[in-house]
């Protein structure tokens, strides 16, 4: 019970909502790191599973690389960065670099693949179809596969978010700030509050994040898709 | 990281022993983890399989769990149960019920019902009908959430050198090396904490192929939610 007083005690203390080290500042870093990492890991790997899907080419690799990439742990990825990433940049390559390019790795995968499957399991009777109703390559992937595709891509990049919210928080390990920094501090200086504070703002945010990509899901499933069952 | 090798050979070399101590540490708290986790996801599993109504609540609280950062649990669990193995089996076990259970559940759910009706008419009991008929059937996606499974918590294993330098396995030599500014000590513990995965995730496609050898040779694909 303790805890619980200790916890709500620093959470609802004002002090620790202001300034360089408040909360919001963290929560910021956390959710600019994430959204930075998801955005530029979408740049890549969306373009490339929807060409992969639309074309059929290279399924194999997506199919033999996708469970290896995920195989690679994080927490190692951060520390095998930051060798090289120190070389680029003293400062930046000790504290963000590792962080953000571990992130950008983590989120590829779900993306990618997703995208893959979303189009690459578009009843292909549709898009003989849409062929032969002389839509050009380029208007069937836009017109029709995306369209369709477009729950199980949300769903890619659901998982992608939810993935790297909650393991930016490593970062704070190694040198990056963000909500995981109340944890190393409230560790660091027996402060349980400060600790436990961090803890339940982090699980909110990642929790927060798969219920707000779910209702994003939900809205971009077209009525028409959404009437089917399961198939 | 400046004005030296990337790679100290000579501390490698003079470091295998200890290397060696924090990979077998590694395989423990992984074995440990695996082992208990696959345990209580099989209870969970046919639990969920007989009472179907419980089963979305069961991936629900597992996806839950999942979603909780590892880093937040471990260091939360400090102020509860110390700077113990306990503290690092508890989420690593956790971790495993989402990756299990819904592999389980999906195994024996897919096994056809004209195969089980064949098995009782001729004459198998229950038991010898799980024994021989549902579990061999079922075993390329169990097998499949073991892969998964394992290759996770080899992974999350490493986190686990935020308790201390006496855990963590191989990620031990990461978070050394980042403070103490040390290459060779991050990639040592980087690189074979990796092979670790790999190897384990081949060594479980192999376990599939001795144990269900009429199958055929492509793998089976895992549940993943």
């Amino acid at each position: 019970m303790d805890l619980i007083a200790a916890t709500g005690g620093w959470l609802a203390d004002p002090a620790h909502w202001q300034g360089p080290n408040g909360v919001p500042i963290r929560l910021f870093e956390h959710v600019g790191l994430s959204g930075v990492s998801l955005v530029l890991s979408a740049l890549v790997a969306l373009p490339l599973g929807l060409w992969i899907g639309h074309t059929g080419r290279f399924s194999w690799w997506i199919v033999g690389s996708a469970n290896a990439w995920r195989a690679l742990p994080s927490f190692a990825v951060i520390g095998l960065l930051v060798p090289f990433t120190t070389v680029l940049d003293a400062n930046l390559g000790f504290t963000l670099y590792p962080t953000l390019i571990a992130m950008v790795v983590l989120a590829g995968p779900p993306i990618l693949v997703n995208a893959y499957q979303g189009v690459a399991g578009v009843d292909r009777d549709l898009v003989e179809a849409a062929r032969a109703m002389g839509m050009r390559e380029r208007q069937i992937l836009a017109g029709v596969e995306i369209p369709i595709a477009l729950p199980v891509l949300a769903t890619g990049l659901r998982s992608a978010a939810v993935q790297v919210i909650a393991t930016a928080t490593l970062g704070a390990t190694f040198g990056f700030g963000g909500l995981g920094r109340l944890i190393v501090l409230g560790d660091a200086n027996q402060d349980n509050g400060e600790l436990f504070g961090g803890v339940v703002l982090v699980a909110a945010l990642a929790l927060a994040t798969l219920g707000l990509f779910t209702l994003l899901e939900r809205r971009l499933t077209s009525p028409g898709l959404s009437g089917r069952t399961a198939g | 990281m400046s004005g030296e090798p990337l790679v100290r050979w000579d501390w490698l070399f003079a470091h295998l022993g200890p290397i060696a101590d924090r990979m077998g540490q590694h395989l423990y708290l992984a074995g440990i983890a695996v082992g208990l986790g696959f345990a209580i996801s099989f209870a969970l599993a046919a639990l969920s399989i007989r009472r179907r109504r419980i089963y979305p609540l069961v991936t629900l609280l597992a996806t839950a769990a999942y979603t909780i950062p590892s880093f937040a649990l471990f260091a939360a669990l400090v102020p509860v149960t110390g700077l113990t193995v306990l503290t690092a089996e508890i989420p690593l076990i956790l971790y495993t019920f989402v990756l299990f259970v819904p592999n389980i559940v999906a195994g024996f759910d897919r096994v056809p019902w004209d195969v089980l009706d064949a098995a009782d008419g001729m004459g198998f009991t229950r038991g010898q009908r799980w024994w021989r008929v549902e579990l061999p059937l079922a075993v390329p996606l169990v097998v499949a959430g073991l892969r998964l499974a394992s290759v996770s918590t080899i992974g999350l294993v490493t986190v686990s050198a935020i308790l201390g330098d006496s855990l963590g396995g191989l990620g031990y030599y990461i978070l050394d090396g980042y403070h103490r500014h040390f290459a060779t000590e991050i990639l040592v513990g980087g690189l074979l904490s990796i092979g670790l995965a790999v190897v384990a995730d081949l060594g479980f496609v192999l376990l599939q192929r001795f144990l269900t050898p009429w199958a055929s040779r492509r793998t089976e694909k895992a549940r993943w939610t």
